[in-house]
């Protein structure tokens, strides 16, 4: 219960500042303009928008999703605010939880928001809806990944520049391990139980079979504990910074 | 109501609170002085759940603050020391939000918001955004919300700092109505404060009570009938002895 009024809050803060409104409009902007730039939308024909649309989502949120999430502990240590929630009668956890949810809804109304592309694609050909649908499932995860590693970073400091440089050097990274390109260098260099540690870490194995219409157990296993272990680390910090 | 008993905070190896036990009662206003960095405020979070002491224990009205956080928590109003508030909220809904975690729904909820803006005299903000007030306003807002769920025991952290004479008066006019029915806590550096509105008061330095008493009995132990003479030299004596040592 508890949870659902600081979500809310959460939520009416977003949106009561040009937070909320600026990121979604750029998200819009890149999404659309590298499909049709970079993905040659019109050229390809790839009605399952896998190349086309969802192959930018990481490269995207790697940048803008630090940038929802960046102030959710960050200002509430700088202004104090923490104070007030640390007294009132919730648990940190809740409090954590209502925070996450907040953030990710935002990315959701964003990732919605771009049902024109899906709208066109059935318009011109006939894709298999079911894989357009993972795909968004897969971008969605991949956000919230990248949320609650920024929840956990913004937990550590009161700066939100600081949460917001080091949140999008772990999220680069991150989608950086797993990419073709750098993984094949990386295979030139290093044994394959390295490579094969990076790329785990890396969101693109996970992200693909989701964007191919795959619903496989690991993937939703790996996203969901990968998010689930950063908020209890959120959790963890925001205790023993009290103590 | 408050019990606090052997409380102690280590930060490091600094000790902030050392060893503190004092109660206060129903229908009493204890006063909590001392110079800056004494340990009222460490004190004061560590009583209303916010920091967890290093040994010790305190309890709100009967309640352990280590042992049952979440139950002693809703029997407690708090006012922190810098009054921090959202500043992308309204006052009305700052104070709706508070009183929802507070689980105010409904009605209660609309009640318990009109009346502790009422008490504090936020009529003429409550539609405004927080970000736009002045400092006296933020002050009270803070001072609302800790009022919303009509606590037993008020904690409040230095609740006239920053506000002008008349909003001084009207804050300790309040605390001082308050106080009747509940058990208030409240600590400030301002010495006329404790003769205006306290029934009791302490004196903490290093993190340990230096004097306790009622504000006539604090000032016949001054000696010269004034209170910051006795602060002085309560407060300085440490320091002394310190660079003798």
């Amino acid at each position: 219960m508890t949870s659902l009024t600081i979500y809310k809050r959460e939520l009416t803060s977003y949106f009561a500042q040009p937070t909320a409104y600026a990121i979604i409009v750029i998200f819009l902007a890149l999404s659309m303009g590298l499909s049709f730039s970079f993905g040659n939308f019109m050229r390809v024909g790839d009605a399952s928008l896998e190349w086309t649309f969802f192959f930018w989502h990481p490269w995207i949120f790697m940048l803008l999703a630090p940038a929802v999430g960046m102030k959710l502990w960050a200002d509430e240590q700088r202004t104090g605010t923490i104070e007030l929630l640390g007294t009132f009668p919730l648990s940190t956890w809740s409090a954590i939880i209502g925070k996450f949810c907040a953030a990710a809804t935002v990315w959701l109304v964003a990732l919605l928001l771009t049902f024109p592309i899906v709208l066109t694609v059935n318009y011109l050909g006939d894709p298999d809806n079911g894989a357009i649908l993972a795909g968004y499932l897969g971008s969605f995860l991949v956000c919230c990944t990248f949320l609650a590693i920024t929840m956990l970073v913004s937990a550590c400091t009161r700066d939100q520049v600081v949460c917001l440089i080091v949140s999008v050097a772990i999220c680069v990274t991150m989608v950086l391990c797993g990419y073709d390109d750098f993984t094949r260098e990386l295979a030139k260099a290093a044994s394959p139980v390295v490579v094969e540690a990076v790329v785990s870490f890396g969101v693109w194995d996970h992200f693909r079979s989701l964007n191919r219409g795959l619903f496989r157990l690991q993937d939703l296993v790996w996203f969901g504990s990968f998010v689930f272990v950063c908020l209890l680390g959120t959790s963890a910090i925001l205790s023993a910074k009290r103590a | 109501m408050i019990e606090v008993e052997n409380l102690t905070k280590q930060f490091g190896s600094k000790r902030a609170v050392d060893n503190l036990t004092f109660t206060v009662k129903q229908g009493e206003v204890l006063g909590f002085l001392g110079p800056n960095g004494a340990g009222k405020s460490t004190t004061m979070r560590m009583i209303t759940g916010f920091l967890p002491p290093t040994t010790g224990d305190a309890r709100v009205c009967g309640i352990s603050i280590i042992d049952n956080p979440k139950a002693a928590k809703t029997k407690v109003g708090y006012l922190p020391e810098s009054a921090p508030l959202y500043h992308d909220m309204t006052v009305i809904g700052f104070l709706k939000f508070c009183a929802s975690i507070r689980g105010l729904k409904g009605a209660a909820n609309k009640l318990a918001v009109e009346r502790a803006i009422e008490t504090c005299f936020l009529e003429s903000v409550a539609r405004q955004s927080i970000d736009t007030l002045s400092k006296g306003y933020r002050h009270r807002t803070c001072l609302a919300q800790a009022l919303l769920h009509d606590p037993e025991v008020l904690i409040l952290d230095e609740p006239t700092d920053g506000l002008d004479p008349n909003q001084k008066h009207e804050v300790r006019q309040l605390i001082k109505r308050l106080g009747k029915t509940k058990a208030i806590l409240f600590s400030t550096h301002i010495l006329e404060e404790v003769e205006a509105a306290c029934t009791r008061a302490v004196i903490v330095d290093c993190g340990k009570i230096v004097a306790d008493g009622t504000p006539a009995e604090l000032l016949a132990q001054s000696g010269t009938g004034s209170l910051t003479d006795l602060f002085r030299r309560l407060t300085t004596a440490e320091v002394k002895q310190k660079s003798e040592s």
